[in-house]
């Protein structure tokens, strides 16, 4: 097999790969931010599930996370779904996880900005949405670039555990055909394709960084 | 009618009891500084007067209008657009300036009127670059605030207070983060808001600007006043304790 043939092989991982990415950062960003706000919540129930929910996520590998993801409708609620939930299942699994990461990093950045900005904006007369989408918010955004940045270079090479639902990712894609044309090429040519992704990411949050760096 | 009315205020944090009983009417184009030791719950009667703290037992009075009714012996705040309106009657002024550091200084400036009181921009805009003018600060208005010194901190968060228009100014140690020199101008900038008659609580340790300033003058210690006055009658305190007080003070700055 040449080259060409085996990289337009890999391409249609890479798509997936992609796929995966950026549909786990849209949906898992937010969601790490309500998980936040619940580890942080007055109320002590949500407090106590938000903590455990963190703790069972980051506690267990999210190699089983998703197969639990993907046999829990079947085995829990008796529901079989079609061949397409394998992938809605990945990126599920891969949500939920990312998300209790991202909580605890929102919940630093957080809890490191000074009282006195919440005073000063609750003197002012800034209700408390006001205070955090203006004040707090684009402060914490700031601090959490280096935190953030780890856990989405993580993610990258994170992607290559959706095979364990055969979901033909690309680095699924290169194990198979190092397999079949015992040749470790396929695997060298996944390393390189995760380290220009990675690349990418970390250009791409220097830039954010360098944006946010007009003020200390 | 009295500007504020703090009635029998009492604070507590857990077993301590930071405040005991607390009185103040304040008239308008009145200047009262607090004074004390520290840990005498000067700044915790600003707090609570500034709604950041919920006081225990008292009331809490701005032109009339309850923010906080005492009843069987304890505080009962009135509901939130209530107090939003009453917060809108004061301004506060922190020691450490709270400036927010995102903004420059004119979005500093602007950004709680035009938000908050839904003041059009324009005129919210012009509104801060008078203030800034008026505090000698004309040139600033870009810049953030990391690029200032304390004391250009501390008068753009003055400008910030009174950009929402308010009857009532709260200082809490003003010039406490500042060196001597920039003390001065942040001194320079509340006298002349005396001047134009603005009312203003002041919790301080410049006992020389206290006393050329204020109509009157409340010296706290634990959670009590030990006594209120003109600035002659404090100054002249047969108190001994208020005599050794000033007298350490003034003998440090």
């Amino acid at each position: 097999m040449d080259i060409m043939t085996m990289l337009k092989q890999l391409a249609e991982g890479m798509i997936v790969t992609g796929q995966i990415f950026f549909l786990t950062l849209l949906f898992s960003l937010p969601l790490g931010l309500i998980i936040a706000f619940g580890r942080m919540a007055k109320n002590g129930l949500i407090r106590t599930i938000s903590k455990i929910y963190i703790s069972i996520m980051r506690g267990t590998p999210l190699m089983l996370q998703l197969i639990v993801v993907y046999f829990a409708p079947y085995y829990v609620f008796g529901v079989r779904f079609g061949a397409g939930y394998r992938m809605v299942a990945v990126i599920l699994g891969f949500v939920l996880n990312y998300a209790a990461y991202f909580a605890e990093i929102y919940r630093a950045g957080i809890q490191a900005i000074p009282v006195g900005q919440h005073e000063a904006a609750q003197v002012l007369g800034f209700s408390k949405a006001q205070t955090f989408f203006r004040i707090i918010l684009p402060q914490v955004i700031k601090r959490i670039l280096p935190p953030v940045t780890n856990e989405v270079i993580t993610l990258v090479k994170d992607t290559s555990l959706a095979f364990v639902l055969t979901v033909a990712e690309m680095f699924t894609l290169a194990k198979q055909i190092a397999a079949a044309q015992t040749t470790v090429i396929p695997l060298m040519v996944a390393g390189l394709f995760y380290y220009i992704f990675n690349l990418l990411v970390a250009f791409v949050m220097e830039l954010i960084e360098k944006k946010l760096g007009y003020y200390r | 009618m009295n500007l504020l009315e703090i009635n029998h205020m009492k604070k507590s944090f857990g077993d301590l009891e930071v405040i005991r009983d607390f009185s103040l009417s304040v008239k308008e184009g009145e200047v009262v500084s607090i004074i004390g030791p520290s840990g005498s719950g000067k700044s915790t009667i600003l707090r609570c007067a500034t709604l950041l703290e919920q006081m225990d037992d008292g009331e809490l009075i701005y032109m009339g209008e309850h923010a906080a009714k005492s009843v069987n012996g304890k505080s009962v705040y009135m509901s939130k657009n209530v107090l939003k309106k009453i917060r809108s009657y004061f301004g506060l002024v922190f020691q450490n300036f709270n400036l927010f550091p995102h903004y420059n200084v004119l979005k500093n400036i602007m950004d709680a009127p035009v938000t908050v009181c839904k003041v059009p921009k324009e005129e919210a805009k012009e509104r801060a670059l008078k203030l800034l003018d008026q505090l000698g600060l004309a040139e600033k208005g870009k810049a953030y605030p990391y690029q200032l010194s304390g004391g250009q901190q501390q008068r753009v968060s003055i400008a910030r207070a009174l950009a929402l228009q308010p009857k009532i100014l709260f200082f809490d140690e003003p010039t406490s983060a500042l060196d001597p020199e920039l003390t001065g101008e942040v001194l320079k900038v509340i006298k002349e808001l005396a001047a134009q008659k603005m009312t203003m609580i002041i919790v301080t340790h410049e006992m020389q600007f206290a006393r050329e300033l204020s109509d009157r003058i409340i010296f706290m210690e634990n959670g009590v006043v030990v006594q209120e006055g003109t600035p002659d009658e404090v100054f002249h305190s047969d108190n001994e304790r208020i005599r050794e007080f000033i007298g350490k003070i003034e003998a440090v700055y």
